[in-house]
């Protein structure tokens, strides 16, 4: 990103620069042209509906706010444990982000030292290429009360374990939607982690090896130390994931059964489709700032290394 | 990046005895990778087997009881889902919803991010860092607002509004990969180009769009699968009841038909038959276009 500024002044530019007042010189028609009609669409259908639903969050002054943060149970309570759609967001952030984490490494370290790697690395990669909405058909189907029909129940069966209806007991719900979602998403973690264990010369690793370090020393002390900058840049995009999670959690359980596997993009829309727009706005702009912190470090990234995926 | 082959990390076995002391020194991992592919496949692979089989097997039996000679397939679910569940109605119009939604992006995000990387004007890194500030902001932050333009121009549920819709919140991911594609484009190419009297014009189109497939390629397979694969922006922009596309119509189905897996099996791989294609013709573009969307 800092390379922006090396164009070299193109002379009518300058020439423009000299005569015409200052803010508007160095506009030349190209520049309209080429930046012109994305800049019109983002302002009229991005910028201006964004800067609306702030506006209209505030509808009651800092009312909604209020409400939302301290006297609503379905988004937030205060108990022990926590429940509501915030609660569950976190706890998809810790569970889902850490388990697509976990499993990818561990994929990706298996899958380096067999020949069929690619063949692996398809299967896992291949649901990332599927709508959440099937996924979560998929997903539904194997979690199936009827032990007739889901997979899991059916398995349980042999070991005469009676089925259970994992996506209608409060207290089996979002486990089941989280693996559900590492499923789908694990891929992406394996993809990225594979290619950075490449990056690892093999002359460091035969050096451990000869000065006699075990395959768990290795693991620990040299592979994942090395890998922290493509776990970082993995856990930043499944945060961002977790909070825009909206497809999987509405057709797998529309946040139910209650309230218990409700998050906040699924609250914002059940909010919205129930007409009660200003409130609806507060939750968009709560997932806004929650969402500015994870894209500061983002683009200070890409600042610091010029580098997208 | 593709899924490529593994790096040597070890050298080749010289004897046969060594080679099988490895075989049975890796089994583990050979055992822990055929479960971990068994756990990715199993799920899509009983869905799969599922949609080909008669509703009265089904709801006796698992899917699994192939393996026990079952064998009794059919295509009545597709032909139920596609005709009387107006699924192919859907399928028309996830094509309709798609194929636009993604040429406007391609072609906006280009043109941007030409006048981002390469054409001189003031505030244009303070501009394209508002523009790349915008991959924040999440679709919700503006769907309330949009409804009421969309009113107000007369295109709410209509098709074009949709597009609309889906165009804009493309652009700042868009012109994001691709500005910081064409910046890495070699500059005395563009320099010779300029000395040769070419204008900004030709240059995008001669010099830079030519060299940029591949950055293009990402883009438009990335903003593809996204609209295919859309539920939020069709559940809202879509037009009722007659242009809804297929993820609606199966979130539709699940409501209404909760339990009747012989039509929710074949419609979810109906919407998954276009991405499978994409996966398995393009993989290469496929993989790097989700990694490069990973940002958004």
């Amino acid at each position: 990103m800092s390379t922006a500024t090396a164009t070299p002044t193109t002379s009518t530019a300058d020439v423009a620069r000299s005569r015409s007042p200052k803010f508007l010189s160095g506009w030349s028609l190209a520049a309209l042209i080429f930046i012109g009609p994305a800049i019109l669409v983002l302002t009229v259908f991005m910028v201006y509906p964004a800067i609306r639903t702030i506006i209209l969050s505030f509808e009651n002054g800092l009312g909604n706010y209020v409400q939302l943060l301290t006297a609503d149970p379905r988004f937030i309570r205060f108990s022990f444990p926590p429940s509501g759609s915030l609660w569950n967001n976190i706890l998809w952030l810790l569970f889902y982000t850490g388990g697509c984490i976990v499993i990818g490494l561990i994929v990706a370290v298996m899958a380096t030292r067999v020949r069929y790697e690619r063949i692996v690395k398809a299967i896992v990669f291949l649901p990332m290429a599927i709508a959440s909405t099937a996924l979560a058909v998929i997903w539904r189907f194997v979690y199936s009360p009827d032990a007739d029909t889901g997979l899991l129940n059916a398995i349980l069966g042999i070991f005469s374990v009676s089925p259970v209806s994992w996506l209608g007991n409060a207290g089996f719900v979002n486990t089941a939607l989280i693996i559900a979602g590492i499923w789908g998403s694990a891929g992406f973690a394996v993809v990225i982690l594979s290619a950075a264990l490449k990056g690892i010369s093999s002359e460091i690793l035969e050096a451990a090896r000869m000065d006699g370090a075990s395959e768990g020393q290795i693991f620990r002390r040299i592979i994942v130390p090395m890998l922290s900058l493509p776990i970082s840049v993995i856990a930043v995009t499944l945060t961002i994931n977790v909070v825009k999670l909206f497809d999987l959690v509405y057709v797998m359980t529309e946040g139910g059964p209650g309230n218990s596997s409700n998050v906040i993009a699924v609250q914002m829309y059940q909010q919205f489709s129930a007409r009660n727009f200003d409130y609806s706005a507060t939750v968009a702009v709560v997932m806004l700032i929650i969402l500015i912190p994870v894209m500061i470090f983002n683009i200070r990234r890409f600042r610091s290394e010029r580098v997208v995926a | 990046m593709t899924f490529g082959e593994s790096v040597a990390v070890e050298r080749p076995p010289r004897t046969m005895g060594e080679r099988i002391t490895r075989m049975v020194s890796k089994a583990p991992i050979h055992v822990a990778l055929a479960i971990v592919g068994l756990i990715w496949l199993l799920p899509t692979i009983g869905l799969l087997i599922t949609s080909f089989r008669p509703t009265s097997e089904i709801l006796s039996t698992g899917w699994w009881e192939i393996f026990a000679g079952r064998l009794t397939f059919t295509l009545d679910n597709y032909t139920e889902v596609l005709g009387s569940q107006g699924m192919l109605n859907s399928f028309i119009n996830s094509v309709i919803i798609t194929v636009p939604s993604t040429i406007l992006p391609v072609g906006f995000a280009a043109l941007a991010a030409y006048g981002f990387a390469w054409v001189d004007f003031p505030f244009r890194d303070t501009i394209f860092l508002i523009v790349v500030g915008l991959l924040l902001v999440p679709l919700q932050m503006t769907l309330i607002p949009l409804v009421e333009v969309f009113a107000q121009m007369g295109i709410f549920g209509t098709f074009l509004g949709l597009w609309i819709a889906h165009t804009a919140f493309a652009l700042p991911f868009g012109i994001f990969l691709l500005r910081n594609f064409f910046i890495t484009l070699p500059r005395d190419l563009i320099e010779a180009a300029r000395i040769d009297g070419a204008s900004s014009w030709n240059i995008f189109r001669t010099v830079v769009l030519p060299l940029s497939v591949p950055a293009l390629a990402s883009f438009a397979i990335f903003q593809f699968l996204w609209t295919w694969n859309d539920l939020l922006m069709a559940l809202v922009f879509a037009p009722r009841p007659g242009g809804l596309p297929m993820t609606t119509q199966v979130q539709g189905l699940l409501g209404t038909f909760a339990t009747e897996w012989h039509l929710l099996a074949a419609a979810s791989f109906l919407i998954m038959t276009v991405p499978l294609i994409v996966f398995f013709s393009l993989q290469r573009y496929f993989v790097q276009g989700l990694l490069a969307g990973s940002v958004k």
